[in-house]
């Protein structure tokens, strides 16, 4: 109860900032609140299940251009978007099915090779996506300032949407289901989890939302070119945020996002030129020196509980590493 | 109608073939024994039952359903529980969650609340109920060989396929494991016992198949078994064999 109504304040507060903040700030949180979903939806299949994915970019270029093409046959713009989120999520299934019986490395190559193939893809049919020369977006006919409420409270919600999706997973059987699998796929198989549905299911999931980010960011900036919204930094960013704040935890993306944002705000702008080498160097100094995140920082592990019975018999698996 | 009933069960790995036309039956509620020099196939017979390979030729029939073919998460929800030579717990699950696992997607409980109930069930059955809070890679290799049996037990197992439980036990803790075997077969379930410990083996089976080089050569009472020429053989060597049969010790068995 008291998670609750402080989940519903930070909620409140958050979609109060509008009226307190400039445009420069509405863009920094519209920013941040693509990167809480961009995490929150990484860390269900990188975070929980352990699957090192880097198929953000693929879903989130394949959701923006799904949603531009949609809003340039005159659809409304939320009905792009939820046409986004449902295009990821199914290139997701059929994805996921091809390339989830890989392990580790494979993996992660595998779905990295992903947005490059969609990149090209999108960059040589012209005749539907524009090639190379990008794609504009109808221009929305509101203030400056209304549009910039506007993308910054759809991606809030956007944010507060994973945030639940993620809740779930974390607190249901499914969660349950991908801690085993991380932590043993043979013997999850063999405790009767349907490890390669959990798995696609997971992979799915982690797509959604990305999905909707990307079409909601394609409206937001009006033009989307291949290499923008494809771009590897797109899948790598997110990796290094969960990380950062703790993968496989519910609060550790958004932590992550935070400070992410930050020091792209402030230390990372002089150095644009080198920027993806300085995410490698931080990536690895993260796993080895940081590897539950910040909240492993923070969250001791709980004394040993030697007790029998049933009364003490202690946390639920849901909220074990949910960072509640 | 027999739990287990394997039929001319084959399983090659490339040009190794690891089970050879493996024909045999488990019936409800025995304790059997399958022993043979290591690399004999057993754990391959486990792995086949179990869904983790299919066979090559042959089919393995449940309960008179044929379950060749399925997975093993539609096997082990059918009542096919075994236990891992080398543990297989999830180490940074604690020991209740480890038992927990099982209880929620083989044996299907309702809830959080249910799967708790039976894994603490399991746990105390198994006396591990003191460390459910503890890691599972904090428990010794003897908590963990337990934790394997209280997962397997927690899938509401029909039959329980244990290999080498005992591996690595000293005399009191397989003592103890011995209780708890001949306990969870008290219980109604079918036991298929792997085990390098003739002792063992000698203890608990009613009767006991014998495996060599992929192929079932002997089959019989634990005292039938003792005195077969070809079981002697293949465990001790030819020279051995041919000593003890010219004492007259052994006795050919079909
Ligand atoms: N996955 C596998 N791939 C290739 N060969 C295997 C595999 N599993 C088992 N084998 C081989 O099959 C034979 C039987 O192995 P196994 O069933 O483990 O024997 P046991 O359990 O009786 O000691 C061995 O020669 C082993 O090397
Ligand atoms: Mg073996």
């Amino acid at each position: 109860m008291i998670r609750l109504v402080l989940g519903v304040a930070v909620v409140g507060g958050a979609a109060a900032v509008p009226l307190v903040a400039d445009n420069y700030l509405l863009r920094l949180g519209t920013m941040l609140a693509m990167y809480a979903v961009l995490a929150q939806s990484w860390n269900i299949i990188g975070g929980y299940a352990g699957y090192p994915s880097f198929a953000t970019a693929a879903f989130f270029g394949l959701g923006a251009y799904a949603g531009a093409l949609l809003q340039g046959a005159g659809a409304p713009m939320p009905l792009a978007w939820a046409f986004a989120c449902v295009v990821a999520a199914a290139f997701a299934a059929l994805l996921g099915s091809a390339i989830l019986h890989l392990k580790g490395h494979y993996f992660a190559i595998a779905s990295l090779v992903v947005a490059e193939v969609l990149l090209e893809i999108t960059t040589s049919w012209t005749s539907l996506t524009g090639g190379g020369m990008g794609l504009n977006l109808p221009i929305l006919r509101i203030p400056v300032d209304a549009q910039a409420r506007l993308f910054y409270w759809s991606m809030l919600a956007l944010a507060v949407a994973s945030f639940v999706m993620a809740w779930l997973v974390a607190r249901g059987r499914i969660g349950f289901a991908l801690r085993c699998i991380k932590q043993n796929e043979d013997a999850a198989a063999m405790v009767g989890i349907d490890t390669t549905f959990t798995k696609v299911v997971a992979f799915v999931l982690s797509a959604l939302f990305v999905g909707g980010a990307g079409a909601m960011y394609a409206s937001w900036v009006f033009y989307i070119e291949p290499p923008d919204v494809y771009a590897v930094l797109t899948s790598v960013k997110p990796i290094v945020m969960t990380l950062l704040g703790g993968a496989g935890t519910l609060f550790g993306p958004i932590i992550g996002a935070v400070l992410f944002l930050i020091m792209e705000e402030t230390v990372w702008r002089t150095f644009l030129s080198v920027h993806a080498a300085v995410l490698g160097l931080i990536i690895v100094a993260l796993i080895f020196f940081l590897p539950h995140g910040v909240l492993g920082l923070v969250k001791r592990r709980r004394p040993a509980a030697p007790t029998a019975g049933h009364g003490s018999a202690g946390q639920e698996p849901a909220n074990r590493g949910g960072g509640a | 109608m027999s739990t287990l009933q394997l039929t001319g069960v084959t399983r090659r790995f490339g040009g190794l073939t690891a089970v050879d036309d493996v024909t045999m039956t488990i019936e409800p509620g025995e304790i059997v024994g399958l022993i043979g020099p290591n690399g004999a196939g057993k754990t391959t017979i486990v792995n086949l039952v179990t869904g983790v390979f299919k066979p090559s030729t042959g089919t393995i029939r449940f309960d008179g359903r044929r379950i060749d073919g399925r997975k093993p998460h539609q096997i082990s929800r059918l009542g096919v529980a075994r236990t891992y030579q080398v543990v297989q717990p999830f180490p940074d699950m604690t020991v209740l969650e480890n038992v927990m696992a099982p209880a929620t997607f083989a044996a299907r409980a309702p809830g959080v609340q249910a799967a708790r109930t039976a894994a603490m069930e399991c746990l105390e059955f198994v006396g591990l109920a003191p460390s459910q809070g503890l890691l599972a890679s904090e428990l010794t290799l003897a908590g963990r060989k337990r934790l394997e049996l209280a997962k397997s037990l927690a899938m509401h197992p029909k039959v329980l396929l244990l290999d080498e439980v005992n591996a690595g036990l000293n005399p009191a803790e397989i003592d103890t494991a011995l209780e708890l075997i001949r306990a969870i077969s008290a219980r109604g379930v079918t036991i298929v016992i792997i085990e390098h410990l003739m002792k063992v083996v000698l203890s608990l089976c009613s009767r006991i198949l014998v495996l060599h080089h992929g192929a079932l050569i002997a089959e019989g009472s634990p005292q039938a078994i003792t005195r077969d020429e070809r079981v002697i053989r293949a465990y001790l060597g030819d020279r051995y064999a041919d000593r003890t049969t010219a004492a007259g010790g052994a006795n050919g068995h079909g």
